[in-house]
């Protein structure tokens, strides 16, 4: 059972974000990275399947050079193997460029699922899983709490309104795994020192066949007109608790007649 | 002449769902409003998309489009937009939605504009406005390809309202290739959710991690009680099974724009502001004065929940002479 799972590193959660009005991109160079909190949890997802049914899983991520902490990161809770898409001219891609570059590097290897986050912790479209699976020609099972494979079989607990749907489809599968479906392992010192010797293999647009046109921010579909802060909202009153900040709720809650 | 906009009608809990009204409301003031509702949906189904303005009905109850995931809706839909090229097609930002206008994005090469919040249309181009998540930035985006936009809206971005029309309708052939059909539902499971719901609620009063232990909803729970109001909860609290995902709110969770909504030892991440941060009134308390959810509170008590939250129901019971 071989596995890809595309990971993305995103700005830690610790930083501030700063925005680059010129080109209208929330500023990534300089900022300390880390896995995606979502997707760790794919690729503990990804471990536990190959630990039971046997196979390999492969990391793979795209994005800047920073972004090979969070490779290692991933390499490190076991993952065997990683592929980083590392080129300026995929910069600025929009979630189909994102979704492109990502399939034609699984189309490179040899897979039988692909997991993914549902959705990042810093962007949250949603979108790409679904756009990476219609491009491999793959059934996209998404939102999965729950996974299990048998055979070529795979069954999901997908994520609804009122509580879970059983999904199931046929292997090679595209499973976006929905958050908390498990609490990712922490890498431990041996995983650490593993990973410094696992191969990350590097790919640029171009090997991937595309070109500088079709991916990034020039080939993307979705163009960013503006970008800004939100207007703030109107500063409200900060206190301290002094033995007495229940009580201020109350007599707050009592000036807009709740109580 | 009015732009064509359709909006991707969805069922949740055998009605038409809120953010499909909402949707259609807006896609009326902007231009024609048309739906597509596929698969098995209440008898009134139609009749309602028509009076929240809804001129056409595509419709289809074919078991089909329930029982296999995405590629039934994602063939007919693809169809329908190739036939009729809609200026503008909207999705709820919904588990279905969501993995319907992704196919169709790729299928069309066409991308697409997720948490879309408003948007305009001018000379047939469409400007979306990307509202924050939390506090961090917003955009205005557009897209370059040509044909049908794709947006998915966030719920609650509109605010429904009737505008009664006895809507055409036109039967959606269900597809039927054998390659749509690969992701089978076998079963549809309902967790009940227990006490008053978030939804509709005036009065929300969620929890965070500060809460430390689920045992401590209890003191949510009778607050609530007392404020006639729900109880919700951050995503890091149901993901650790502490309470159902019913009572999520948040960017994956339930939007609300409740009157007053009480944080308690919730920090403010930005996945919990984006369902709550619309709220008339947001009272918080929480231990660090650093946390972001400060920033968007009227009233915020920096303290010890486990001290604030007893006092204020002693207060309250007090007050209401219990």
């Amino acid at each position: 059972m071989n596995i890809i799972v595309c990971a993305k590193v995103i700005p830690a959660s610790s930083v501030i974000i700063e925005l680059d009005p010129a080109a209208k991109t929330m500023v990534r160079k300089g900022v300390p990275h880390e896995l995606d909190p979502a997707a760790a949890s794919a690729i503990e997802e990804a471990l536990r399947l190959t630990e039971k049914l046997g196979g390999a899983v492969t990391v793979l991520t795209m994005g800047i050079a920073d972004a090979v902490i969070g490779i290692r990161g991933a390499l490190a809770m076991g993952a065997h193997s990683a592929i980083h898409v590392l080129d300026d001219a995929v910069a600025g891609s929009d979630t189909l460029g994102t979704a492109k570059v990502l399939a034609a590097a699984i189309k490179k290897d040899n897979y039988d699922l692909v997991l993914c986050a549902s959705e990042s912790s810093d962007s949250y479209s949603g979108i790409v899983a679904g756009q990476l699976a219609w491009l491999l020609g793959l059934p996209a099972l998404t939102f999965a709490k729950e996974i299990a494979v048998d055979g070529k079989k795979v069954t999901i607990k997908r994520q609804s309104v009122t509580g879970y749907d059983v999904c199931e489809a046929e292997l090679p599968a595209l499973i976006a795994v929905a958050s908390g479906i498990n609490e990712p392992r922490y890498p431990q010192l041996k995983g650490i020192m593993a990973a410094k010797k696992k191969e990350i293999k590097k790919y640029t647009a171009a090997e991937l066949g595309w070109g500088a046109d079709q991916v990034g921010a020039a080939g993307a579909k979705e163009k960013v007109l503006s970008i800004g802060r939100p207007p703030a909202r109107a500063a409200g009153r900060i206190v301290t608790d002094e033995g007495d900040g229940g009580k201020q709720i109350a007599d707050f809650l009592a000036e807009l007649k709740v109580v | 002449m009015s732009d064509l906009i359709w909006v991707y009608g969805e069922v949740v809990e055998d009605r038409i769902s809120p953010t499909t009204l909402e949707m259609l409301t807006k896609a009326a003031e902007l231009g024609t409003a048309e739906a597509v509702l596929l698969g098995p949906a209440p008898d009134n189904a139609v009749a309602t998309l028509g009076e929240y303005g809804a001129r056409k009905v595509y419709r289809s109850s074919d078991a089909v489009f329930a029982d296999y995931l995405t590629s039934p809706s994602v063939d007919a839909v693809a169809a329908l937009i190739e036939k009729h090229k809609p200026a503008v097609m909207l999705f709820a930002s919904s588990y279905g939605g969501r993995d319907v206008a992704a196919a169709l994005s790729a299928r069309f090469d066409c991308g697409a504009i997720a948490d879309v919040g408003d948007f305009v249309l001018k000379d047939g181009s469409v400007e979306a406005t990307i509202p924050a998540l939390g506090g961090s930035y917003q955009n205005t985006s557009t897209l370059v390809s040509p044909g049908t936009k794709l947006l998915l809206v966030r719920p609650k971005s509109f605010e429904p309202a009737q505008r009664p029309q006895t809507p055409e309708v036109e039967e959606v052939p269900a597809p039927a290739n054998a390659e749509a059909k690969r992701v089978r539902v076998t079963q549809r499971v309902t967790v009940k959710p227990e006490g008053p719901q978030l939804e509709g609620s005036n009065v929300v009063v969620s929890g965070g991690r500060g809460l430390k232990a689920p045992e401590h909803f209890d003191m949510l729970r009778q607050l609530a009680d007392l404020l006639g109001g729900a109880v919700g909860a951050t995503r890091a609290v149901v993901d650790a099974g502490w309470v159902p995902y019913s009572m999520q709110v948040g960017q994956t969770g339930k939007t609300v724009k409740p009157n007053i909504y009480i944080a308690c030892g919730i920090s403010g991440a930005v996945q919990h502001l984006a369902g709550m941060k619309a709220s008339k009134t947001i009272i918080s308390i929480n231990k660090d004065p650093e946390a972001p959810i400060f920033k968007f509170s009227d009233l915020g008590i920096v303290g010890d929940v486990f001290k604030v939250l007893p006092q204020l129901i002693e207060e309250l019971k007090k007050r209401k002479g219990k």
